[in-house]
């Protein structure tokens, strides 16, 4: 898996590729998040639109990722589903946990603090 | 693998192995002509039960093995993962969508197993457990069964 971080108006964008699975996959995200944290990041967008695939290990990541950003007294917020990723949420009730995007410039005005 | 027939795999407790496992599994839910869908789920059924073999049974290790074999058979697609490890209570495992576990980081894998597939059994091995994923085959006659039932 793939993740490069820009910023747009305050909000630090994750643009994920590939596959969140237990291994690599999972380790990359983790290790995105704890670096953006570190940096004092509080607003993270992950663009899971060329993410394929999700296992029940990139699901914890995800929900980690979640609450380590809300500890710190941020948001977490993703972008562009996939159908797939989409289903995968909806099943494990965790749709309506996170805040789910589906326009950039939306997203990134649907930012409480800048 | 033709329309009756069953292959079997003595495998190595790594995520190669598991990797390894869903990438057959996939190519042989499309050869039974499974849609994209179920593939999907089938696929991600067996990724989570090696998982499970691997880490959570055999905890990687290498002088444990897990066995796998996939069964085309009367309609159905039938994956038995067995592993060699200290054994599963599948009744005890916390229900993930219980408000106190969905922020959980774990412990979804054999709830996933059972969104997808339409069966699941469990077995105690000595040592380890042994799991059996069903899918009917769409189309089957056990398929045209379960859909006027």
């Amino acid at each position: 898996m793939k993740a490069s971080t820009r910023q747009v108006d305050g909000v630090t964008i994750v643009d994920l590729s590939g596959r969140i699975t237990l291994g690599e996959g999972s380790v990359v995200l983790r290790d995105t998040i704890k670096d953006l944290l570190g940096k004092g990041a509080k607003n993270i967008l992950l663009n899971l639109g060329d993410v394929s695939y999700i296992d029940s290990s990139g699901i914890g990541e995800l929900v980690s990722a979640f609450t380590s950003v809300q500890r710190q007294g941020g948001e977490l917020k993703l972008l562009h589903l996939t159908k797939k990723v989409h289903d995968l949420l909806q099943i494990t009730k965790l749709y309506t946990v996170f805040d789910v995007q589906e326009d950039e410039p939306n997203a990134i005005k649907s930012f409480s603090v800048k | 693998m033709t329309a009756q027939s069953k292959v079997s795999y003595r495998m190595e407790s790594t995520l190669e192995s598991v990797n390894k496992a869903e990438e057959m599994v996939g190519q042989l839910a499309k050869q039974a002509g499974f849609d994209e869908d179920a593939r999907d789920g089938i696929s991600m059924s067996v990724r989570e039960a090696m998982i499970n073999a691997v880490i959570h049974g055999n905890a990687y290790d290498p002088g444990k093995r897990v066995n796998l074999s996939l069964e085309q058979n009367n309609g159905e697609l039938i994956i038995t993962i067995g592993d060699e490890g200290k054994g599963l209570e599948p009744e005890e495992i916390p229900d993930p969508l219980a408000p106190d576990n969905l922020m959980k980081q774990s412990g979804r894998g054999i709830f996933l197993i059972r969104a997808f597939m339409d069966e699941v059994r469990f077995r105690k091995l000595e040592p380890g457990t042994e799991v059996t994923l069903i899918k009917r085959i769409p189309g089957s006659d056990l398929d045209r069964q379960e859909a006027s039932t």
